[in-house]
């Protein structure tokens, strides 16, 4: 279901080299026309519906729409991503809206350190089975 | 050359590395952390993308659930699982394997804050102090994961800093030495941004790009083509880019057509586990129990308590094909069985879980479901199998032939360093491994770590190699840039830039390639079926195709890009349709069927399929391999 870009929202990302939703599209839709300076889906059947475009839109300037081939006319999924928790607008064709918020993580966006209070790893056990994370432990085998 | 690219004149930019990691996802991003913990100071590790690594790969959009996470369970059941799901044909050695480190990669993502539903009363307690989680399966556990990959992509770029990754460079081909027989030396590929063409000098590489989407026809007809199951920008970049270097590929012939949500391809792991859903022909009727019968001539696989998924289907097609369908998910006695035991606010929870199924990581089924007005307490949901996809880490084992960890796998299965392809210094892992599926998101990132540990023990064992290229920068730029040597040669030509009798454009080389395969390899359009005298045919007409992809126009670096993953498609198709013509049997009714030889052969391919490329004659052969049970099937 591909997104769109709402004329009057998109700011082009200031100017900017480069827009989030370019810098950040897993399948390279989004572009800037530097002549308008506003993005768009260059190619709609291409797009997977993941989102990483509108959650990431500083101007809440993206949607989806879904696809024409296939759904009725009418409905909207709307996410609000927060640093911990996103919100969901669903919107049927019926008019009828449900709201859910659901927690996306636990932990203080950047602040991930894969090897604090983790065991160094002597070189020695780089051929054995077991990660770093494993330091001291022997894991399982199946006998030969 | 021009100091500043131009299109079709790009800047050449060569990087030496010693690990070069190529793909972004779960199996890349796992390799990264681990490969920088074991190396040493001045050992260099290099990650290439061609997306953001916040959210590439298969599980960029979230995820519900991890499908692979041990806890109490034995690794070697874990193996019976995988070797039945996959109608017994599956390398015993890395599944044990797998299935004995993964928690450990799950036990991380919890610490880095991704969130893990956990059992009342273990809520805070982590999974690593014992926390219970909430299993919708025996190896599943739930979780909240809009943000899965933004969160493993954070210690993956911690773990390498962000100097090391390149970001927006497509791979596309890799180079063999031209000093070593057999050794990797180079990936070559382009910047999707800027007009430079990328060469990387590698010891050791881990290809790991994901499977293959969007090689058959799809059912969507239009805007929804990009409403793949997997994601569409998996383009088959593993298993192609492998083949032209030689390595060996096995077990091609599989496949996997999930039965999912209706053109939404929505999640039914959750319902079918999770909310005990049934599902059922238009006439109510439940297949799974009218067509018992025909498990039974599918032992031992249609016999377990979980039969087979590619047999799942089987009976479920029965039905659709005599007439009975829509087929449908009973979500209406599913939520009204559950909440007979339930308050108001418990049943509202149960539907918010409902609908963070899918928007956690199919949000495009969600908007099929509002703009169809279906609430799922109040309207059934229909079911169908989709496309074709050939992927190794989810409820498929396609892929590289790699060699095994050195104490459990038989001599046949193991040269030396655990992951690696036949190709030295080429290794795998997550879609790329072949014979070992259901690894799933946490076991691809496990698998990652497990290649990135051999890696550099490659890499150690190889100090004073140099890479040298069997190919001068000139030619591999030539080879690369053709598309766009083409457009720009012939789009004068004509008024429009679509039609010109001298080039074909990504596009419709996608769909030609796409209706090849849907009418003569089992496609949905003969629900799965092919035949010997099919295969024939669609081999001489992909043979074509192959040609005419030397033709292919690319106007801009974003067709440049399609023009390449489209040629990686083709390769991978063509594999995928030498492997089926091999194996002269019915492995994977329901996914798949010979019409020639219509049944399960246990006596004569009960075996593996192996092929490979020449990579000076580009000749493809394919061989049995035996199988070998390493853990007692029951």
């Amino acid at each position: 279901m591909p997104s769109f870009v709402y004329t009057e929202k998109c700011d082009g990302c200031k100017g900017q080299d480069k827009t989030a939703c370019m810098y950040i599209c897993p399948h390279d839709l989004m572009m800037l026309d530097k002549g308008k300076m506003k993005a768009y889906n260059q190619e709609p059947e291409q797009c997977w519906e993941c989102y990483s475009c509108v959650k990431i839109c500083p101007q809440q300037a993206i949607e989806v729409r879904a696809y024409a081939d296939i759904v009725p006319m009418g409905g909207a999924v709307i996410p609000l991503r927060g640093s911990d928790s996103i919100m969901w607008t669903v919107k049927f064709r019926n008019g009828q809206v449900k709201r859910f918020k659901f927690p996306t993580r636990t932990t203080a966006e950047g602040s991930v350190d894969p090897y604090k209070g983790k065991p160094e790893p002597k070189l020695e056990d780089l051929t054995k089975p077991g990660f770093f994370t494993h330091a001291g432990q022997t894991l399982p085998t199946l006998k030969k | 050359m021009a100091e500043k690219g131009t299109f079709g004149n790009p800047e050449v930019v060569e990087i030496e590395t010693d690990l070069l990691i190529i793909g972004g996802g779960m199996a890349a991003c796992g390799a990264a952390v681990e490969a920088k913990r074991w190396a040493p100071k001045d050992m260099k590790i290099t990650l290439v993308d061609k997306a953001a690594l916040d959210r590439s790969g298969a599980v960029a959009q979230g995820l519900s659930a991890i499908n692979t996470y041990l806890g109490e369970n034995d690794p070697a059941d874990y193996v019976k699982m995988v070797a039945n799901d996959l109608m017994g044909i599956t390398r015993d050695d890395l599944v044990y394997d797998v299935g004995r480190h993964v928690d450990d990669s799950v036990q991380l993502f919890e610490e880095w804050g991704l969130p893990v539903w956990k059992q009342p009363g273990d809520e805070g307690k982590s999974l690593k102090d014992g926390g219970k989680p909430v299993r919708s399966g025996k190896w599943q556990i739930m979780i909240n994961g809009e943000s899965y990959k933004v969160v493993v992509a954070e210690a993956a770029k911690k773990a390498l800093g962000m100097e090391n990754i390149y970001e927006r460079v497509f791979i596309v081909k890799l180079v063999l030495d031209a000093k070593n027989d057999n050794q990797i030396a180079a990936a070559v590929g382009f910047s999707t941004r800027e007009h430079k063409l990328y060469i990387f000098k590698a010891k050791a590489m881990l290809n790991v790009c994901g499977g293959a989407v969007n090689v058959f026809r799809t059912r969507s007809v239009a805007e929804g083509m990009g409403r793949a199951w997997y994601p569409v920008w998996n383009a088959g970049s593993t298993y192609a880019m492998a083949a032209e270097v030689g390595a060996e590929l096995t077990m091609m012939e599989n496949r996997f057509v999930p039965a999912r949500f209706k053109d939404g391809y929505g999640p039914v792991g959750a319902w079918f586990l999770l909310f005990k859903a049934k599902a059922a022909n238009a006439l109510g009727e439940n297949y799974m129990e009218k067509n018992a019968d025909m498990l039974k001539e599918y032992p031992p696989y249609g016999l377990s308590k979980v039969p087979a998924t590619c047999l799942r289907n089987h009976l479920m097609l029965k039905e659709m094909k005599e007439g009975r369908g829509p087929i449908y998910m009973d979500t209406v006695a599913a939520m009204a069985n559950l909440s007979k035991t339930m308050d108001a606010k418990q049943v509202k929870h149960l539907e918010a879980e409902a609908w963070e199924d899918f928007l956690d990581m199919c949000i495009g089924q969600a908007g099929l479901w509002a703009g169809m007005n279906i609430q799922p307490e109040k309207s059934p949901s229909e079911l169908m199998p989709t496309e074709p996809y050939l992927l190794g880490s989810h409820s498929g084992c396609a892929g590289i032939w790699v060699s095994g960890p050195e104490d459990i796998a038989p001599k046949e299965w193991q040269w030396g360093y655990r992951s690696m392809t036949t190709v030295n210094g080429l290794f795998t892992a997550g879609d790329g491994v072949g014979a070992s599926g259901h690894k799933f998101s946490s076991g691809s990132h496990a698998e990652g770590r497990i290649a990135a540990k051999a890696m550099i023990k490659f890499a150690l064992d190889h100090k004073d190699h140099k890479p040298s290229l069997a190919k001068s920068t000139a030619e591999l730029a030539e080879e690369i840039y053709l598309p766009v040597r083409n457009w720009l040669a012939n789009n004068s030509l004509t008024t429009a830039p679509d039609i010109n009798p001298n080039y074909i454009r990504p596009k419709m080389l996608q769909a030609r390639l796409q209706k090849i395969m849907d009418e003569y390899v089992a496609g949905v359009a003969t629900w799965y079926v092919t035949s010997e005298k099919m295969l024939e045919r669609g081999l001489e007409l992909l043979t074509m195709l192959k040609e005419d992809s030397k033709k292919m126009a690319a106007s801009d670096l974003h067709e440049l890009l399609r023009a390449w993953e489209n040629y990686h498609r083709i390769v991978t198709a063509e594999a995928h349709l030498r492997h089926t013509q091999f194996r002269k049997e019915t492995r994977y009714p329901g996914f798949t069927y010979n019409a020639t030889y219509p049944k399960l052969d246990e006596e004569n391919w009960k075996c593996f399929v192996n092929s490979r490329i020449d990579p000076k004659t580009g000749e493809w052969t394919c061989k049995k391999v035996p199988h070998i049970d390493l853990v007692p099937k029951g």
